[in-house]
């Protein structure tokens, strides 16, 4: 049967808005009295505050006040807080705000507040610093012992304490070099299988380092923030990539109960991870709205965005892979030193694995360490940890299958994951896999033999051909859906999700129209306000809205559907098995013409009361849905139910992608001629945004393939990269004219409708196909190091011998 | 103390030192009589936007899209790097797209501005890019949208008939960090029909 609404193409409602300028974002937003807070930023990658004189500044007309860490509830590192108390530890970590009665000002007036520093010293390679003798980030030491999270949330703050871990200076040489240091700390780390075995079980045994770099997050919209407070209620205007998922952390964070908080979020330009949950300047815009009692504008200029708003950890690492003849994996074994910056984020394991899942070797281990440094702060940043192994893995995965004379798509397909597959430390399952399935048609229809068969050379340019992967864990289970009917007949779809530019928020909440098999022009959205009565959902991020709220609007669905026929049962007779839907009414199967419709059946409801109207709901629903269906309630016929269907382990999304490269040897630069990706993520829910997330993430994957990194003068720890071209996004003529892709569309079942997310792992295969090719463009060589800059093609070509260069991090 | 060195405070520095204001600050400016003193900058100015004359109370050193988005509530164009780099900020001065926060108001004063919010038709309909840029899903977050729809307007009234490439050209100024290039010249080929 054909879906009304699942697998179709919609305008979603906010669309128009963007193309005309009508769509609001944080700094579009005015209330009377409003007046502007800027940040003071650290100067220096690590020193004390000795003194802050801000009395020339706060002499200034027009000049409201200022905030510091004073006014604001203590944190203690790693947490990152909201203003520094006595250390900063970045180049740019906020120390105070000050307000004014207008931006100019308040700019101004930050050029008159002293601040006396006192100087430490700073380090900026997670090496140097665990090298012993080396600096740390924090005066406390440069490691942290992490409490391990019960479940892994990207989103999560790092918890734990810091402490000082070296390694001997020869083993930090060994590492550099390639090689398995011994005898060293490690502060985290998994292992299943028999290691020892599985590595006597190999043909061949391949050991590579491998270094990847950060990279800015670069959101196009800054983390603005709009506050203002009345009659103890916070209104907080937040660019955010989540609606209900952030209440009760800046609740928390602003010291209130959630229900005296209203969120609003219409729309955000980009968060890719930075923008999950709370952040750090939330709270400074909240606290120091609380304190002026006035509406406050916290605008977060491009620069300050480069620091605070996350960048993705680079690592420096060592990979030893054991392969038999046939080309199966038998034994990984893998160390990560993170990048930890300032915020400790590590996303080494899900590093390791993206190896797990896609290469499914007989037995694993990751260790692993991040570490402090005085760079920017660390986040989770699209595919966190999956997609930076994916670029680095794939050409040494390209070398490894050279080493058994196998095809590289051959071998990925030969180690692909399947639906009775194991992933990760517990080797638990996944709800189903199709990733040969996804690599056979896609090498189909890039036409892989007929490319890697054509002639490569021409003149001073040569093709290359490569293939990458790309996995993420995308979705998650337990939320709650909210629909309604009102008695006018209208139905309104209340998602709790972000608007985070994936249309995820409109297209989820499908599934209910679905159920319903309403038409979608008598439908409405409502979302973007706490106020307007949303249930809890998940944090928009990590690929899970699509698996886990098409699940909870499912379930709000099915939840509607049943109180229509038992309302037209209690109305007309019978029992609700008895009826049926079609065509927004509830009618007897047995005479269609007896029953009722969805508008008459909203007003039955709201005459029951009840839970048909959302005087009474479940249980286990939510508190935030609690509040919810407690404002509706009384209005229409309210489906409401916590997604309480059946589980099976993780749902994947897997991806591979194909590119077709010609790349200068003179000049090291190259073109990317074709490139296709291919999507093993169930059912299409939404044709037209599943496109914008497979090329999306793939104009990501070619920025990370070759020009995205943090740079840092390691004698002053200056960034060299606070715009967007210093660390560039790719632009559009760094992109094909046209991108293909496709998918499998092989449904997941342990989804209603079949769907799984495919946001973030559609980078990671970009990423890996482009060094890939670029790999099989120079003979197989590979640079051990991501990106891939036309200074390394051009060196190696020159044969001046560019290799991982010791494992440096954070420089050219 | 602050060492940030931005495009807008370089900007400052020329303007005050080249009109010899350089001792007050920009709240000193903002209230300072309309009447300018010899050799400043004239502080009341015209400039049409949308079709519209607007009288505009402007500082000397403020860019055309803190004009338009604080003094003209035209938030529709956006800033998001306001230092010439990601093209949020496009508008049309005299049918050429250019970046409204690299120009300042007083070099566009009797010039015609091309706001995103000013390419709908008077009776509302929307201009073909608009429309096609929906048919088509060309945004994403949208942040850099109202700038990518400008520039596709501008190519489309200078060249109704792009080829692929040639659009390509003409946005390469507008950066989307969403990465939906292929969707906006999509929208930019669709609107050509529309136009056609």
């Amino acid at each position: 049967m054909t879906n009304m609404h699942i697998g179709q193409d919609f305008v979603p409602p906010d669309v128009e808005g963007k193309v005309t300028g009508d769509a609001k974002y944080v700094e579009d937003f005015r209330r009377e009295g409003m007046v502007f807070a800027r940040l003071l930023t650290s100067p220096m990658a690590s020193a004390r505050i000795v003194n802050i004189d801000a009395s020339e500044a706060l002499r200034m007309d027009g000049v409201l006040g200022i905030l510091t860490a004073q006014d604001l509830p203590p944190s203690a590192p790693p947490e990152n807080p909201m203003l520094a108390l006595e250390y900063v530890t970045y180049i740019g970590q906020p120390i105070l705000a000050i307000a004014a009665i207008s931006d100019d000002i308040a700019e101004n007036a930050l050029d008159r507040i002293a601040i006396d520093y006192e100087r430490r010293d700073f380090v900026t390679d997670p090496l140097v610093s665990l090298t012993e003798g080396g600096p740390d980030a924090y005066p406390e030491g440069n490691a942290m012992v992490a409490v391990v999270q019960e479940e892994y949330d990207e989103n999560a703050d790092v918890e734990g304490s810091i402490t000082p871990v070296k390694w001997p200076a020869a083993e930090v040489e060994k590492f550099r070099n390639g090689r398995e240091p011994e005898g060293v700390t490690f502060t985290g780390g998994w292992e299943y299988g028999d290691l020892e075995a599985q590595f006597a079980e190999a043909d061949v045994i391949i050991e590579e380092s491998f270094v990847t770099a950060g990279t800015p997050n670069h959101s196009m919209e800054p983390r603005s923030s709009m506050v203002y407070w009345e009659n103890g209620k916070c209104y907080f205007y937040g660019s955010s990539q989540s609606q209900s998922a952030v209440n009760e952390g800046l609740a928390a964070m602003l010291g209130i109960e959630p229900e005296n908080l209203c969120f609003i979020n219409e729309n955000t330009g980009g968060g890719f991870g930075s923008k999950g949950r709370t952040y750090p300047t939330m709270g400074v815009a909240g606290y120091f709205s609380r304190l002026l009692n006035r509406p406050i504008q916290l605008r977060i200029t491009r620069e300050e965005e480069f620091f605070i708003g996350v960048s993705r950890p680079g690592m420096q690492g060592w990979i030893k892979t054991g392969v038999r003849n046939d080309g199966t994996i038998t034994a990984v074994d893998l160390i990560i030193v993170s990048d930890g910056g300032p915020s400790g984020r590590d996303s080494a394991s899900s590093s390791a694995g993206h190896i797990s899942v896609l290469y499914q070797p007989d037995a694993m281990r990751l260790r692993n360490i991040p570490i402090f440094t005085n760079t920017a702060p660390k986040g989770a940043q699209r595919g966190p940890g999956q997609n930076e192994m994916a670029v680095v893995l794939a050409p040494i995965i390209d070398k490894v299958a050279k080493a058994v004379n196998m095809d590289r798509v051959e071998f990925r397909r030969v180690n692909a994951p399947n639906s009775d597959s194991g992933i990760y430390e517990r080797q638990g399952p996944m709800t189903s896999a199709f990733a040969a399935e996804a690599i056979t048609k896609g090498a189909e229809q890039f036409d892989w033999q007929a490319k890697i068969n054509q002639p490569r050379r021409r003149g001073n340019k040569v093709i290359g051909i490569g293939i990458g992967q790309g996995y993420h864990g995308a979705g998650g289970y337990g939320y709650d859906g909210l629909i309604r009917i009102l008695p006018s007949g209208r139905i309104l779809l209340h998602s709790g999700a972000g608007n985070l530019g994936t249309y995820s928020y409109a297209a989820t909440v499908r599934a209910a129209a679905e159920v319903l098999q309403c038409s979608w022009e008598n439908c409405e959205i409502v979302r973007g306000s706490t106020d307007l009565h949303l249930p809890n959902s998940s944090a928009q991020g990590g690929s899970n809205t699509t698996f886990t709220h098409t699940r909870t609007n499912y379930a709000a669905g099915m939840d509607a559907v049943n109180k229509l026929k038992e309302i037209a049962a209690a109305e007309l007779g019978g029992v609700a098995e008895d009826y049926d839907i079609a065509d927004e009414r509830v009618f007897r199967i047995s005479d269609s013409a007896v029953g009722l419709s969805y508008a008459e059946a909203a007003q039955k409801a709201i005459e029951m009361g009840g839970r048909y109207s959302g005087a009474e709901y479940p249980d286990d629903i939510h508190p935030i849905t609690q509040r919810a269906v407690q404002g509706i309630a009384g209005t229409g016929l309210v489906g409401v139910a916590k997604d309480n269907l059946p589980q099976r382990g993780t749902p994947p999304g897997i991806n591979v992608g194909f590119a077709e490269i010609e790349l200068d040897l003179d000049t090291g630069k190259y073109e990317i001629l074709n490139y296709l990706s291919v999507a093993d993520c169930g059912t299409v829910v939404h044709p037209k945004g599943f496109s914008q997330q497979m090329h999306g993430g793939g104009v990501w994957g070619f920025g990370m393939a070759g020009t995205e990194r943090h740079v840092y003068d390691p004698q002053n720890g200056l960034p060299a990269n606070i715009g967007f071209y210093q660390s560039k996004p790719s632009t559009i003529l760094d992109v094909p004219a046209t991108m293909a892709t496709t998918s499998v569309d092989i449904p997941d079942p342990i989804n209603p409708i079949g769907a799984r997310g495919i946001g973030e792992p559609s980078m990671g295969c970009a990423a890996a196909a482009v060094v890939s090719a670029i790999s099989d463009a120079l003979d197989g060589h590979v640079f051990n190091r991501a990106p891939i800059t036309s200074d390394m093609i051009v060196n190696h070509v020159a044969q001046n011998g560019y290799g991982p260069q010791a494992l440096k991090l954070n420089t050219f | 103390m602050n060492t940030r060195i931005s495009r807008r405070h370089f900007i400052k520095g020329v303007i005050y030192s080249s009109t010899a204001l350089a001792s007050g600050t920009g709240y000193y400016l903002a209230n300072a009589q309309s009447t300018s003193p010899p050799g400043a900058a004239e502080r009341l100015i015209s400039i049409e936007v949308n079709g519209r004359t607007r009288r505009v109370d402007v500082m000397p050193q403020e860019t055309l899209s803190y004009t338009l988005r604080n003094r003209l509530n035209l938030t529709g164009t956006k800033v998001a790097c306001n230092r010439g780099e990601c093209g949020a900020c496009t508008v049309m001065v005299d049918d050429t797209a250019l970046y409204a926060c690299s120009l300042l108001t007083q070099q566009v004063k009797g010039k015609s501005i091309t706001t995103v919010e000013g390419l709908r038709a008077a009776n509302g309909t929307l201009h073909p890019v608009q429309q096609a840029f929906i048919e088509e899903l060309s945004p994403q977050c949208g942040f850099c949208t109202p700038g990518q729809v400008v520039s596709a307007a501008a190519l489309l009234m200078a060249n109704p008939n792009p080829t692929r490439e040639e659009a390509r050209q003409a946005l390469s100024g507008n950066l989307c960090r969403c990465g939906a290039y292929d969707h906006y010249l999509n929208g930019v080929m669709r609107a050509a029909e529309l136009i056609s």
